[in-house]
Order: structure tokens, then C-alpha cells, then sequence
């Protein structure tokens, strides 16, 4: 292999990050999911180069990588049937505004 | 008699069949629901005690090794994780006591929920659905021969303590049967409580777990055991400590939330809100007993780390349980509501099993575990049977006058007086149950109280300085006069004088299903004891005391039995029950309490629980609020808006110190004082909560941050 | 050989142009449609990164599910709700510049991390041989690994039930809807 692990693993925390901001700073909710989608992918980024460079002969990385884009799925499928649902209700879809929680 | 072992695991299974069955089928059916969960209970005793026999025959090899069957369960890649069961001496003691503790309580639950008559419970099949979960719990724990089954079991309790302490939080408010909205929410409130307290604990055991699986790769209890495990726990450090001292400190702080230690003793007076069976099955057999056996059971790690370390676990054990034995005992002093009063008590018992574990002495702890699930079983169903009786007495008071005497509290020991003659038979048992309790000869508890007290005084005396074992041994005196102070004010209250309310004057005996499960409880409460008094050669020590053997850090031996321990509390104790007795067998309604006289502001400090609900609502909670407060404060948006409130809110304290010093100094109590400053603060720190999901967050990713930060700083 | 590297180096750095270059515009961009268009960029690369690390079954899984349906899933729900956040209105929200700091601290410190820690790379023999066959996976999935296998299943069931009960329009909702609606 050409790219050593650590540079996979730095790419994936740059992704993870980008994410991770998105996830913070965005206004409205899709954009919110767009962020976790991208962090979920930062973490199989890093599943399957484990798997590549530290236990090439096992399958964990991949098996592992798979239940994560199968969870993931089930998130997208929830979190916009909820982004949906709440659209509806309260005709908006940005986070600040669905503050039901607060004191 | 082998072949007995393999029941084994039908002895949990019979119960959680029971559950399934009832909630899937036959919850229309009340009659048939409640004889389904107590035939499969008595299913499990029966099993149960033939495990029993089979270890007494099986002699010192089966107590010892014991018996095991191992299952695979969780396939997940490399690892597989076991459903194991095993028996030792240890276990089948336990065996004895939980199912047959537990069968007495649902018979007489079936008296309690009235089952047939016209006020019978509405959700009466779901009350057994719910028991038989929980005694499937406590039963699986005992069997665990692996830490999964028993976090598992130990997890099924924690959710059924919740269900059942507010069994009553769906009952609707309804002046026909005396229940008031205020008595609904409370229900609501301790379960939650309960839950979210024990939580605490269950957090720290898991950690615990997890530590052990990574160190050891095992979570079979024998394996762990093993003294090269053990070895190389001692050898590796973490946080500056020996890992094994660690995880048992981690350990025993999952024992401390189920079984009520101080600090986080909070929940246990408040699940009295559930029906009094419930209480009994928790302060009994069950919950509260699950947490010393888990110590009982780790006994070896917290030996091993009391090998290597400075501060040592064991140590924390016995300090902790010679605090909550005495909170537990003198708050019992002041309570009015005769489960209350039973509940602290039970607080201070676990204290005193704390107290044994901690001095490194399995049968100590275990005998008092055993003797007190007995008596104490007895105690919390005649209370029961006293509260049927007064409800059923103010229903027929109300009844004859056609007035409804509002405001009226069953439970209050205040409005009852004279029952001895109108309740003979629990009266009867409720005397055998609080002779046990407070420890006099031949009753259960004197044994189990002495021998834990003689362990104290053998191991201060071997060592002639003020050492721990003085300590523990020092309060556990104190808090045995303690304990008979308040069980002689209960009797003097319930049992003696001139009722003090129409309804104690109309209370009558309560039918056979509860008393016959108060006799035969009785009974044990009377003769338990001898299976390990030390004129017969204290054979519980030698059925159970070598189960610890093979990690070759326990060493168990009967202390012998030592006339002075024994003389000292049976003189406090009866002169305690007398004082008791003798101070409030005339106590009439209105009266200034006798211990009030005496104590004076000492007693309003009890009364309220030394403050400690309150303390931990500021303290605890609101602090949790602050520290979203702080990060989101530093914003520019939310800047203005909480700088405004805090200055009002300062201002506001600033106004609260000022009035709060002033009444301390007029007439409150400083530590009254204390609880309204931290209430003002905390009313000024719940603007905090924006219930913005992106704060939240944000607050997550700054701890991870900090987290990884401090990770990679060592 | 260095062709060979040479190449994969080439194809490594276009690809981190993919996809952290799509990524940044995923979460900085003022159009939500373009933001999602970014993200099938992004999801691209991975499936480029996928086959360089020899993981050819995933690549597959990930151009199917990421990129053939969660996308697709998205853009549906942005043309949903669309009407509300038009492109000149903010898309950040007042914590952004915290949130940036605490990310990059994040990022740093990760950073930090990775290049310190010693990581136990196999040998030559196994890295040159990954073990990549198709079947063997699915041995793996119904074999050591049936029971998380089961439980995702189960989860994707609960998440499709849930998301239909959820977004289903029901009389209620349209009667709430039609009050929001008279008081705006």
C-alpha cells in the first residue's frame, strides 16, 4: 500500500469533523442529518482501514462497516419521517425553533 | 442426588413463565393469574430446596466447588458470551430464603389486593404478573454463574421496583376509597426515584463490569476468582490504584444504590408508596438483599485489593455501612408512618450486613441477610395487616356515620393506639418479628446481630488500638439500642392505649390468606437463628464459609462466640424496647412526642432526614442544570438575556442570604437556611434549559473534547 | 511498482478533494439542495476510498444505500419541506463559531492522537493478502456475527414502522395543520 494508515485515519477525522460542525451550526434540520451522515461515514472510513492495515485477516472491519450503513439507513429513514412529521405540526423545520423542552 | 443440580435454572424460569403467561393470556382472569404466579413459586421453592438438599449431601466438595452448567448464549465474532448457572454453599443458603420468602408474600399479597371482594385491585392480575418478574429476578441473580445473567437479573429488578413502587400511580383519585391525587402523584414520584437513584449505582456496577471483562477477558465469576487473575488485578494500576480496587470500589457502588446505602439510601423510605407486599418483597427477600449478595459474592476482590492498596475498598464497605446502620436507626426514631419507620430500619440492617462484608466476613453479613429477610418480611406484612385492618375500620366507621373523615392516613402509628386486642394474631407475629429485629435471645436477629458484632470486637481486640473494628463494632452497638428505641415506640404507638381514631376502634383481624403467612414467618423469625448459633458448631460457617476458598484470599473461620459482645446489646436492647415501650404505651393524640421532650431540635433534625432529600435536590440536581448554564452562557445571542437573569437571580439570592441569615438567627434552622439558598440558586439556574437540541450537543462534543484531552494529557 | 504508487497517491488526493471538499460544502453551503447534491459527492469518494483499502463489496454497498437511496431519500424530504428556508436566509445558527472552535479543537487533538499512537500494523505476507472474498463475508454475517446481523434487521423493520407512523398525515395532524394555518 502506497497511503499509510495514518493518513486514512487523518482524512477521516477531517471528515468527522466537517461533519460534526454541520451538525452543530446548521439551522435546519435536513442539514442536521446531512452532518451525521457525514460523521457516520468518517467512522467506516476508519473501520475498513483498520481492517486493511491491522487485521487484514479478519472480517470484524468490513462486518462492522456494513452494520453501520445498515444503521445509518434506519437513521435517515427515522430522523426525516420525524423532520416530516414535525414540519407538519409546526410548519418549520429548524432546529431552533422546536424547543418544546425548554423551561 | 446429583441430578438435582440440574433444575437449577428452572428455579428463575417457573416465575418469568409465570409473568409471560399472565401478561400474555390470562390477565382477564384475576383468580387465575394470582394462582398461576403462586403455584410457580411454590414450583420454585420446591426446586429450590431440593437443590438445597442435594448440596447439604453433596458435603464439602459441592459446597465448596460447587455445581455448574454453562450455556452460550450471544454468538458476537470472536467472543461468545455464556448463560451460566452454578450452585455452592453460598447459593443454596440464599435458595433457602428467596423463593419461600417470597411464596409467603404472595399469598398473602392475594389478602392484600383483595381478591373477590368488591374493592379488589383493578390491575390485580398485572400486581402478580409484576411480583413474579421480580422474584424471576432476584431468583436468576442467586443462580448467575457468569456477571451477564446477573447484571441481567439485577437489571429486571431495577425495572420492577419501578413498576411496582408505582403500582399505584394509575389508581385515580376516588373519595369512596380514600385516595387523593396528592397520594397518586407521590407513587409516580418514588418510582421514578427509585429508579433513577439506583441508576447511579447500576452505571458504577456496569463500569465495574466492563473494567473486569477487559482486564480478566472473562466474566465468569470462578474465573475471576482464580488467584493468578486476581494476582495479575493487584499488579496492574489505574487511576493510581491497584485495578482490582478499583473495579470493587466501582462494585460496591452498584451494591450501595440497590441496597440503599448512604449516600444513596434516598429512595428506599419513599418506594413505601407501593402496596405494603411490594414493600415487603423489596425490604425483604429481594432488591435490597441483591446488593450484599453482589459484595458477598465479589467478597474476593474487595480482599485482594485490601492486599495491595492504601484505601482500600473493604474498608469503604464498613465505614459505609456503619454510617447508613446508624442514620438508618436514628432517623427510624422520629418517623410517624409505621412503614417508614420500617423502611430506615431496613436502611440500617443493610448497614449492619455492610458493616459484616466490610470486616472481610462472608457468613456474618449473609447470616444477618438471611435472618433479617425473615423478619423483616414479617414486620413489613403485619404492618400491612395493621394498615388492612385500620383502612377496613375507617370504612365501616365512615360507613355507620355517614361522615367522611377527611384527611385520613392509615399509615399514620398517630391515629392508631389499642390494636392488641382487636388484631391478636398479627399482633402476635409483629411482637416474634420485632423481637427478632432488635436482637433478643433466641430470636433470629440476635444471632445474626452478634455474630457481625463479635467479628467487630474479635478483630478490634486482636489488634488493641482504636482501630476500624472498634468503630464499626462502636455503632453497631449504638445503633442495635438505637433500633430498639424506635420498634418499642412502634409497639407502644400501634399496639398499646386507647385507640385514637375511629377507624384504629374499628380495625379487625385481616383475613387468613395474610395471617397465615405472618405465623409461619413468624416461626422463622423465632427459630432461623440456630442454624448458625455457635453452641451447635455454627453450621452455617461450615456449609457456606469455604465458598471463597479457592481464590485464596478468604479465609473464613466462626469467631467464637464471645459473652460480652452479646451481654452488651441484649442490656441496650431491652433497655432500649423497654424505654421505647414505656414512653409511648400512653401516648395520646396532640401529645408533644416523649423524644421530643428529650431530644429537643435533634429531633426536627431526624424528623426531617437530616436534610439529606433536600440537600441532594440543590446540590445534586441543580448542578447538573449549571453546568449546561456554563457553557452555553459564554454565547453573544444568550449573553444578554441570562446576564439579566443572573443578576436578578443574584439579586435574588444576595436578598435570600440576607432574610435567610435573619431567620436563622430569629428562629430557623441553619440547616433549613442552607436548603433555601440553594433553592433560590437554583431557581435563578434553570434558565439553562433552552431545550435546543444544538446546546446539547454542543455540550456533548465539549466533554468529549475534554475527555480525549485529558486522555491523551496521560 | 512506483507507478503503481505513484498512481495511488494521485487517486488518493483527488478523491480527499472529493470528498472533503464535498463535506465542507455539505455544511457551509446557503442552498440545501446544493448541500445535498455535495453530499453524494462526498459519499462518491468514499466509494473511491472503499476500493483503494480492497473493500470492493462495500464500495458496492455504498453506492447502493448512500448514494442510490439515503440521498435520494434526502433530496425527497428537502423538496417536502422546501418553501421555508429559501437560499438568502442564514443557514448557521448563533453557536457557529463556538461550534467551529470546539470542532477544530476536536480535530487537533485527534489529530494528536493518531500520529502518536504506535498502531500495530500486520506484517507484509497478510497486507499484501487481504482477505476480501465475497462469500466469506457472508459466512461471517450468518455465522459468528447472525445475532448483530439479526438485530440490525430488526432495527430496520422498528425504523421503517416507526418512520411510516410517523410521517403518515393523519386527521389530527391536518386538523392541527389547518389551525396553524388560519392563525399565521
Amino acid at each position: 500500500m502506497a497511503i499509510p494508515l495514518s493518513w486514512w485515519l487523518t482524512v477521516a477525522a477531517a471528515l468527522f469533523a466537517i461533519g460534526l460542525y454541520g451538525v452543530l451550526s446548521r439551522r435546519n434540520a435536513i442539514g442536521v442529518l446531512l452532518g451525521i451522515e457525514l460523521m457516520l461515514n468518517a467512522a467506516n472510513i476508519n473501520l475498513v482501514a483498520f481492517w486493511r492495515f491491522i487485521t487484514p485477516q479478519a472480517l470484524t472491519g468490513q462486518v462492522f462497516a456494513i452494520f453501520v450503513i445498515g444503521i445509518a439507513a434506519a437513521e435517515a429513514a427515522a430522523g426525516l419521517a420525524i423532520i416530516i412529521s414535525a414540519y407538519r405540526r409546526r410548519r418549520t423545520v429548524v432546529v431552533d425553533e422546536l424547543d418544546t423542552m425548554r423551561w | 442426588m446429583d441430578f438435582l443440580f440440574s433444575f437449577t435454572p428452572l428455579i428463575p424460569l417457573f416465575p418469568l413463565l409465570a409473568f409471560a403467561v399472565i401478561v400474555l393470556f390470562t390477565y382477564r382472569y384475576n383468580r387465575l393469574s394470582s394462582d398461576i404466579a403462586i403455584g410457580s413459586i411454590a414450583l420454585s421453592t420446591v426446586l429450590a430446596w431440593a437443590v438445597l438438599l442435594a448440596t447439604l449431601l453433596g458435603g464439602e466438595h459441592i459446597q465448596v466447588e460447587g455445581w455448574q452448567l454453562r450455556v452460550p448464549w450471544l454468538p458476537a465474532g470472536t467472543t461468545v458470551l455464556d448463560l451460566g448457572f452454578a450452585v455452592d454453599g453460598f447459593t443454596a443458603a440464599m435458595l433457602f430464603m428467596v423463593p419461600f420468602v417470597c411464596l409467603m408474600i404472595f399469598i398473602y399479597s392475594q389478602g392484600y389486593m383483595k381478591l373477590g371482594q368488591p374493592d379488589q385491585d383493578p390491575r390485580y392480575a398485572r400486581f402478580f404478573a409484576y411480583i413474579s418478574l421480580f422474584a424471576a429476578g432476584m431468583l436468576g441473580l442467586v443462580v448467575a454463574r457468569d456477571l451477564v445473567l446477573l447484571f441481567v437479573s439485577w437489571e429486571i429488578m431495577g425495572l420492577c421496583s419501578y413498576l411496582l413502587i408505582g403500582f399505584w400511580s394509575f389508581r385515580k383519585a376516588d373519595d369512596e376509597h380514600h385516595i387523593d391525587e396528592a397520594q397518586v402523584i407521590r407513587a409516580r414520584k418514588a418510582a421514578l426515584k427509585a429508579f433513577i437513584t439506583t441508576r447511579i449505582g447500576d452505571v458504577l456496577l456496569f463500569s465495574g463490569i466492563a473494567l473486569l471483562y477487559s482486564y480478566t477477558g472473562t466474566v465468569t465469576l470462578r474465573e475471576i476468582f482464580r488467584p493468578e487473575t486476581l494476582e495479575t488485578l493487584q499488579t496492574i494500576s489505574l487511576l493510581g490504584m491497584p485495578a482490582v480496587t478499583v473495579i470493587a470500589l466501582l462494585v460496591f457502588g452498584g451494591a450501595v444504590g440497590k441496597s440503599a446505602q448512604f449516600p444513596l439510601h434516598v429512595w428506599l423510605p419513599d418506594a413505601m408508596e407501593g402496596p405494603t407486599p411490594v414493600s415487603a418483597l423489596i425490604h425483604a427477600a429481594t432488591m435490597v438483599a441483591a446488593g450484599v449478595y453482589l459484595v458477598a459474592r465479589m467478597l474476593p476482590l474487595f480482599i485482594a485489593g485490601f492486599e495491595v492498596a492504601d484505601a482500600p475498598a473493604l474498608h469503604w464497605v464498613a465505614i459505609v455501612g456503619a454510617i447508613t446502620a446508624l442514620l438508618g436507626a436514628t432517623i427510624g426514631l422520629a418517623q410517624d408512618d409505621i412503614k417508614r419507620v420500617l423502611a430506615y430500619s431496613t436502611i440500617s440492617q443493610l448497614g449492619y450486613m455492610m458493616m459484616g462484608l466490610g470486616l472481610g466476613s462472608l457468613v456474618a453479613g449473609i447470616f444477618h441477610l438471611l435472618t433479617h429477610a425473615f423478619f423483616k418480611a414479617l414486620l413489613f406484612l403485619g404492618a400491612g395487616s395493621v394498615i388492612h385492618g385500620v383502612e377496613h375500620g375507617h370504612h365501616v366507621a365512615a360507613h355507620a356515620d355517614h361522615v367522611h373523615t377527611e384527611h385520613f392516613n392509615p399509615n399514620d402509628m398517630k391515629a392508631m393506639g389499642g390494636l392488641r386486642h382487636r388484631m391478636p394474631y398479627t399482633f402476635v407475629a409483629y411482637l416474634a418479628g420485632t423481637l427478632a429485629l432488635v436482637g433478643i435471645v433466641p430470636f433470629a436477629g440476635f444471632w445474626s446481630k452478634d455474630e457481625i458484632l463479635a467479628e467487630a470486637f474479635h478483630l478490634w481486640r486482636a489488634d488493641g488500638a482504636l482501630n476500624l473494628p472498634f468503630w464499626v463494632w462502636l455503632a453497631g452497638t449504638l445503633g442495635a439500642f438505637f433500633t430498639a428505641l424506635y420498634m418499642g415506640r412502634q409497639l407502644g404507638l400501634v399496639f398499646w392505649g386507647e385507640p385514637r381514631h375511629t377507624a384504629a376502634r374499628h380495625a379487625h383481624e385481616s383475613p387468613s390468606s395474610m395471617t397465615i403467612p405472618l405465623i409461619v414467618l413468624a416461626l422463622f423469625a423465632l427459630l432461623f437463628g440456630f442454624v448458625n448459633a455457635p453452641f451447635l458448631g455454627s453450621p452455617l460457617h461450615h456449609f457456606m464459609g469455604g465458598v471463597h476458598e479457592a481464590s485464596e484470599v478468604v479465609h473464613a473461620e466462626a469467631v467464637p462466640f464471645n459473652f460480652t459482645v452479646a451481654a452488651i446489646s441484649t442490656v441496650l436492647a431491652v433497655a432500649g424496647l423497654l424505654l421505647g415501650w414505656l414512653l409511648y404505651r400512653n401516648y395520646r393524640p396532640g401529645q408533644v412526642e416523649p423524644f421530643q421532650v428529650v431530644l429537643g431540635p435533634v429531633f426536627t433534625l431526624l424528623r426531617n432526614k437530616y436534610y439529606i432529600d433536600e440537600l441532594y435536590q440543590q446540590v445534586i440536581i441543580r448542578p447538573v442544570v449549571w453546568l449546561s448554564n456554563f457553557c452555553f452562557n459564554i454565547d453573544d445571542r444568550w449573553i444578554i438575556d441570562p446576564f439579566v437573569d443572573l443578576v436578578g437571580a443574584a439579586g435574588r439570592v444576595a436578598s435570600d442570604i440576607v432574610r435567610v441569615l435573619d431567620s436563622v438567627v430569629v428562629d430557623r434552622w441553619f440547616v433549613e437556611g442552607t436548603a433555601q439558598l440553594f433553592n433560590a440558586a437554583g431557581r435563578g439556574l434553570r434558565y439553562s434549559e433552552t431545550g435546543r437540541v444544538q446546546n446539547y450537543l454542543l455540550v456533548v462534543a465539549v466533554t468529549i473534547l475534554l475527555l480525549l484531552g485529558l486522555y491523551l494529557y496521560f | 511498482m512506483a507507478i503503481e504508487q505513484a498512481l495511488q497517491i494521485f487517486v488518493f488526493v483527488i478523491l480527499t478533494l472529493m470528498t472533503l471538499g464535498g463535506g465542507l460544502a455539505v455544511v457551509t453551503s446557503r442552498n440545501l439542495f446544493h448541500a445535498a447534491l455535495s453530499l453524494i459527492l462526498s459519499l462518491a469518494g468514499v466509494v473511491g476510498y472503499y476500493v483503494l483499502l480492497d473493500a470492493g463489496f462495500l464500495a458496492i454497498v455504498q453506492l447502493l444505500i448512500y448514494i442510490g437511496a439515503i440521498s435520494i431519500l434526502i433530496l425527497f424530504s428537502i423538496m417536502l419541506t422546501r418553501g421555508l428556508m429559501t437560499p438568502r436566509q442564514v443557514q448557521r445558527n448563533e453557536q457557529w463559531w463556538i461550534a467551529a472552535l470546539v470542532v477544530f479543537l476536536t480535530f487537533v487533538v485527534l489529530i494528536v492522537a493518531l500520529w502518536q499512537m504506535v498502531w500495530p500494523i500486520a506484517d507484509d505476507e497478510a497486507l499484501r493478502t487481504p482477505n476480501v472474498a465475497i462469500s466469506q463475508l457472508g459466512e461471517a454475517l450468518v455465522g459468528p456475527y447472525a445475532i448483530p446481523f439479526e438485530i440490525i434487521s430488526v432495527l430496520l423493520l422498528v425504523a421503517l414502522v416507526g418512520a411510516i407512523v410517523l410521517a403518515r398525515e393523519t386527521e389530527n395532524n391536518q386538523g392541527s395543520h389547518a389551525e396553524a394555518g388560519s392563525s399565521e
